[in-house]
Order: C-alpha cells, then structure tokens, then sequence
C-alpha cells in the first residue's frame, strides 16, 4: 500500500484521524493532515481505504 | 445494480461495492456532463478562481474506469418501478436492478416567481459556480440572498474578489439558527468588518429586472437593494420529483429506515435520504458532504449484508460540517438548534479562534470549533456520547474518540 496526500486540498476535518488514527495526524495550528506512515502494515489497510473514502476533500490517494 | 446520482454520495456507494468485493454488473447514472467531482470547493476555492474546474474532480478517470461500471453521464432517471424492479431513464432505457441506491441529491429552493434572467445565479452546479465566477471579475454589486453557509460563503469570496456585497438574512446574523447568537455575532462581525452589508432579520420578496438582466432585489420590508448579480441561496429541496408514483416513500427526501433502506431493494444516501437516526431518536435528512461518504459507505455495506443474509447496521453518524469564510474555518460536530446553550470551553471570540460546546437538555449536544481544528476533533467525543453539561467542560487530553460509523 502507498499513501500520497494532496496537502491543498485537505481541508482539516480530521475525518482520517478518526478513521486511521495510526497513520494520520492533523497540524496543531491549522488542521492540515499530517501522514505518519506512507506505507503501513496490513492491519492498517481497512482502516486506511476507510480513510481515503470519508475524506471530505477527496485528499487522500491509496495504491495498492 | 443501478445507483442514481453520480456526485459525492453515488460514488462511495460504487467505491465502497467495489472494495468489499462486489463485481456484479453497476450501472452509476449521473445527471451531469462532468465527471463525479466535489461540491464544497463551488463555494470556496473553485469560486474564488483559486482551482480551476478539473481540481474539483472527485476521484481520477483512472480510478473511476477501474471501478468498471456502466457510467452514464448527463442521464437523469424520470422514473421507477419498485414493484417491477426497474429504472427508466431519459433517454428512454430501462435498466433492471437487484438494489437501487438513490443518490440523487437536492436542487436550489427559488424564491417564488424567480426570473430566469441573466443576473440571477444559483449554486449547485461547477456550471453555476464557473458561470459565478466569470460575473464576479469587474467588481459588480452582489446581493446574495440567504446566510446560510453556501450564502455566507459566497459572500465571503465575493468581497474578497472586489465585489459590492450585500447579505440579506432572515435571521438576526448568519446561520444564528445552527451558531447561535454569540457565535453568529462574531460572523456577522466578520462579514461587516470586510466590507460586506448585511441586512438582518428581512427576507427578499422578489428579484427585480430591467432591460431583460437582473437590476436589484426587493426586500419584504419594501426597499430595494440595486445590484447587478444576484445569487439565491435560500436552501434547498430533495430531488425526488422522479420518485413520484414509484412506490418508494417521499417526503422531505426518501423516507428510509435506521439501516437507509426505503424499500425492499432500495436505499438512500446523501442529501436526498431522510432516515431514522437511532442515536439521536429523530428522522433526519443532512446536506453535508461528510454525510455524503459516510452515508455511501453504510448503504454499500448494508446492501451487501441484506444480500447476504446478514443484519444491516443502523446508520447513526456524528454529522459533520464545515465552512471556511475569508479566514474563518468553522466546524461543527452534531446538531446544534436554536435556544441551545453555549459554552466557550477554550478561546475566544476575541481571538477569532475557539472551542464551543452546545448543551441541551443536559447533555452536550454539538461542538463548534473557529481555526482551531485538532481541538475541535477532541471535543466530537463529548458530542459523540452526549457527555453530560455540567461536567463536560474541556475534552479530556488523550480521550480515544470513535471510528465513524
């Protein structure tokens, strides 16, 4: 699995913390996603493509 | 298959069918000409000139040929027969579906007897906001009517690009009905502080025309604001018109259970679907992207499991919503309502960046965060269990939050 992120988009609704929260943080000042693992481990993936589907901004793309 | 409405809610129904390992046949009917792509940008950064047209795109034509659907673009579904199982579509096909999803979104409220002439804008459509756009570059006067968050936005973005901007709200300051007052007081600080006017507490009677274009607006009250671009932006209504006669339950939306199931082999997800959300005890119908994935995803699952003879689970979110307006990102979790309490748990509205709960019936009921997302996210938990109102002051460091559901 490779996570890019499209830091322009993000619009800080922090919905893939929620989702994956081993694998994405947010800013402290504006929110913006921060990614902590470009490529996490299988027990990671459901939560991930998890992710990528409720971003509001569509600014998470998964390769598999 | 069939999923009508290829917009936020209709793609990650397909997206979700797909991943779960669905490869039956999907046909995704979508009313527009464009790829799936992405509204909330229409009144934010695709507005301002900030993205052009193509970043709106949802989800890359690659991803979207993978999924292998049969995509019909610019098709509208006219009608259904849920007793037969069939979708009639306007260019005269019939297609044969196991589950339909209806995904069909809402359309602009109008204000009665609204001309059809060139000044008058809605925004719904990228070809609404591109048409927006290209009004807005020689700094023409702007009369937006409605302050809710598409209106307040648009406003934003307006005076930001040179435009004269009026603001009509029905109520006492923007969106003061989901804020509250305290908080709405701040925005319609903010608005005026830019330079836009916003007149308070009158609703627009009609749009006024000379010459064949737009000339102005008359409020209720009689005056009359000249403008030479006029955007409505007074809400908007389920589309469900093709529904009619169907057999699938209609009222403010599609009338779903907790599970988004309308009927057996129907189901409903987005800003069209009315359902009953078991957490909060009350049918209710979001027009909030967020809800559009979310909602999606359930539906794909529940469909799946009703298929396989599994329970569906009851769809029971934490809305979400946001609104950037100039600096201001606004967030709110829950369901905030008039008369609600409202306590600033950290920040100010001084500091333009804050923290605030809304307490009702004891209960803490929804949480508005300004420029302070991380903080906000921590306080959802407090929404997400109703924590109760007199304790549930600041989010506790280190509160594991829930997964969406």
């Amino acid at each position: 699995m490779r996570i890019t992120i499209d830091e322009d988009r993000c619009c800080a609704a922090g919905q893939c913390v929620l989702a994956a929260p081993d694998v994405f943080d947010q800013r402290d000042d504006d929110g913006i996603v921060i990614l902590l693992d470009a490529d996490p481990g299988p027990d990671q993936h459901a939560a991930v493509r998890d992710a990528a589907a409720a971003c509001p901004a569509a600014a998470i793309m998964v390769e598999e | 298959m069939v999923v009508v409405g290829a917009s936020a809610a209709g793609v990650a129904v397909v997206e979700t069918l797909r991943r779960e390992g669905f490869d039956g046949p999907i046909s995704l009917i979508g009313a527009e000409l464009e790829l799936p792509y992405d509204r909330p940008p229409l009144s934010k950064r695709m507005l301002s000139g900030q993205w052009t047209a193509e970043r709106t795109v949802l989800r890359p034509r690659a991803t979207v040929e993978g999924w292998n659907t049969d995509l019909r673009l610019a098709t509208r579904a006219v009608r259904v027969d849920a007793a037969a199982r069939r979708v009639i579509l306007d260019d005269g096909d019939e297609l044969a579906y196991g589950d339909l999803v209806i995904a069909t979104g809402v359309r602009p409220r109008l204000l009665p007897g609204l001309p059809q002439v060139p000044g008058v804008h809605v925004l719904r459509t990228l070809a609404d906001a591109v048409a927006l756009r290209d009004a807005l570059t020689d700094g023409p006067r702007l009369v937006v009517v409605g302050a809710g968050f598409l209106g307040a936005e648009a406003a934003a973005v307006a005076c930001e690009l040179g435009a004269d901007v009026t603001l009509v709200s029905d109520l006492e300051a923007p969106l003061a009905d989901v804020l509250g007052p305290e908080l709405a007081g701040m925005l319609l600080d903010e608005h005026g502080r830019r330079g836009v006017r916003v007149e308070t507490g009158v609703r627009a009677d009609e749009v006024l025309v000379a010459d064949g274009r737009a000339s102005g607006v008359r409020l209720v009250d009689g005056r009359i604001l000249p403008a030479d671009e006029i955007l409505v932006a007074i809400g908007a209504v389920p589309e469900t018109g093709w529904l009619d006669g169907s057999g699938v339950p209609v009222g403010n939306g599609v009338f779903c259970d907790a599970t988004c199931s309308a009927a057996p082999g129907v189901w409903a997800a987005g800003d069209v679907a009315s359902w009953e959300h078991p957490g909060l005890g009350e049918r209710i119908r979001l027009e909030h992207r967020t809800n559009a994935g979310e909602q999606g995803m359930a539906v794909a699952r529940n469909l799946l499991a009703a298929r396989a003879g599994r329970p569906a689970t009851p769809f029971a979110p934490v809305p979400y919503v946001w609104s950037d307006q100039y600096d201001l990102t606004i967030q709110i979790y829950g369901r905030p309502r008039p008369g609600d309490a409202l306590r600033i748990v950290e920040g100010s509205t001084a500091e333009r960046s804050l923290v605030a709960l809304h307490g009702r019936d004891g209960r803490v009921r929804a949480a508005t965060g300004i420029n302070r997302p991380r903080q906000t996210r921590a306080a959802r938990a407090l929404v997400a269990r109703a924590a109760p109102w007199e304790t549930g002051s600041a989010p506790e460091h280190g509160e594991r939050e829930g997964v969406p559901a």
